[in-house]
């Protein structure tokens, strides 16, 4: 399978992702723009608050090639950070505010520079670190197998996705034979003390559904995933966080193509949440795309909606600019604010 | 005239029977929330259950809501077609059962 962009498919481009997101019901006026939602809770402009994470896309590559994949992330994908961006991002880290660096992708092991970077950032006093893994690169290759090695060297929080504890609807959406491979990384990250009781080393496992439906309520699915992959693998982890599929990229053209775009849009529309407003995770982070331009998060960077803010590369960071910004908001903004809320912590609300 | 007695979009209608019996339709909402809320038994096996009733009573709006809300609820396809079978055993097992009614009836009749 390859990415869209590689297939030249017409919703490679962000254009036209956000023309389909326009449209249809939004456009006759069906369903409110998420800006007069939130202005009908008095919640518009949407407002930035002090900057806490430090989100760094290090490429697109990746070893798989996702169904659901808001990056159109994939082996074919040639977009990486440079080490001169990686070292704008540190000068600009140590004045920002941030407390944590999240590393994403793509695969972001798969940028040679990764380790320099983690290391680097170590140097200049970063403590807490999110690694956004997607397991299987921890097999993939001889030269990434010490990567459990490494992540507990620095300490770094790793988040990775399993969208399910059995084979079937795991290969059905990161690809055949992933499911295999994650259970065997986990392995290997629990023998490092990763996930283990009473280690430090935090191991946090991500879930989101294998079609056009809502993630379920975080602590239930947590339950059943820690029975189910203790009883039949022996796998121990932290949290498991539950994400809504955002409807971009690769996942919208699954909702297209199977024709349940308008249901599942509707799904999100209906299942808005006002409390989950309050948490969305673009308030108090900062993403960073792989050339180093700025966004108000991982979803409006595929997007390319620029935040608004005069500096729009991270060359020209200014914190004080950044923490008091209007944030840019579309239709798939919907997303994050369905049912209990949906970040890269998870559901955003307690009222599960 | 129609050209099929249902459509998927009349599900999200069903709130509009509210329109010609409010206290009628508040008081049913009401009650089917509560119905479906945590309880002795879990809201995953509660819509388990609804699943497959739904099939019993064959609505087609009802297997399409229960099957997403199970999905949503992270019951597995084989979990779902297992309630199914049970809800279609009862059903031919209910009529199976009344073959007795007619054994005895039978008997009764006969010399």
């Amino acid at each position: 399978m390859k990415s869209l962009h590689a297939q030249n498919k017409p919703l490679a481009s962000p254009e036209n992702q956000l023309e389909w997101l326009a449209k249809g019901s939004f456009a006759d006026g069906t369903w409110p723009s998420f800006s007069q939602r939130l202005s009908k809770m008095n919640h518009w402009p949407l407002k930035a608050r002090p900057l806490e994470i430090f989100q760094v896309n290090l490429g697109y590559m990746c070893n798989q090639v996702c169904r659901h994949c808001h990056v159109d992330a994939g082996p074919d994908r040639q977009e990486i950070m440079t080490r001169e961006t990686m070292q704008l991002c540190l000068d600009a880290i140590a004045h920002s505010g941030a407390h944590t660096l999240d590393l994403t992708g793509g695969a972001p092991e798969m940028n040679p520079d990764f380790r320099w970077f983690v290391e680097e950032a170590a140097r200049i006093g970063v403590r807490d670190f999110i690694v956004r893994c997607n397991l299987t690169i921890i097999v993939a290759n001889k030269k990434y197998h010490d990567l459990p090695s490494f992540f507990a060297q620095h300490r770094i929080h790793v988040v990775s996705s399993l969208p399910y504890y059995d084979i079937e609807k795991t290969d059905r959406q990161r690809g055949e034979g992933v499911f295999k491979k994650s259970i065997e990384a986990l392995k290997m990250l629990n023998a490092v003390g990763y996930g283990m009781p009473g280690s430090d080393l935090h191991l946090d496992l991500v879930y989101n559904p294998s079609g056009a439906f809502l993630p379920n309520n975080q602590m239930g699915m947590e339950a059943d995933f820690k029975q189910a992959l203790s009883r039949d693998f022996g796998i121990q982890f932290n949290q498991l966080f539950s994400i809504t599929n955002m409807p971009i990229s690769r996942y919208l053209e699954y909702l297209i193509a199977s024709d349940n775009y308008e249901d599942y849009m509707d799904l999100l529309v209906q299942s808005f949440n006002p409390a989950a407003v309050e948490h969305v995770m673009c308030r108090n982070m900062i993403s960073v795309g792989w050339d180093g331009m700025l966004y108000d998060c991982d979803f409006n960077q595929m997007l390319e909606l620029k935040p608004a803010v005069s500096a729009k590369h991270i060359s020209e960071f200014q914190s004080k600019a950044w923490n008091e910004r209007d944030i840019v908001v579309a239709s798939h903004c919907y997303g994050c604010t369905a049912g209990a809320g949906s970040s890269c912590q998870g559901t955003t609300t307690h009222a599960e | 005239m129609e050209q099929s007695y249902y459509d998927p979009k009349d599900l999200k209608k069903f709130g509009n029977i509210g329109e010609w019996d409010k206290a009628l339709a508040d008081k049913f909402f009401a009650w089917y929330g509560d119905v479906f809320a945590e309880g002795a038994l879990t809201a995953r096996e509660k819509a388990i259950i609804a699943l497959a009733v739904s099939h019993t009573v064959q609505c087609p709006y009802c297997i399409d809501a229960y099957t997403a809300d199970c999905l949503q609820k992270g019951v597995s396809n084989e979990g779902m077609m297992e309630a199914i079978h049970v809800a279609a055993a009862i059903r031919g097992g209910s009529s199976l059962v009344h073959g007795v009614q007619m054994m005895n009836k039978v008997q009764k009749l006969s010399m």
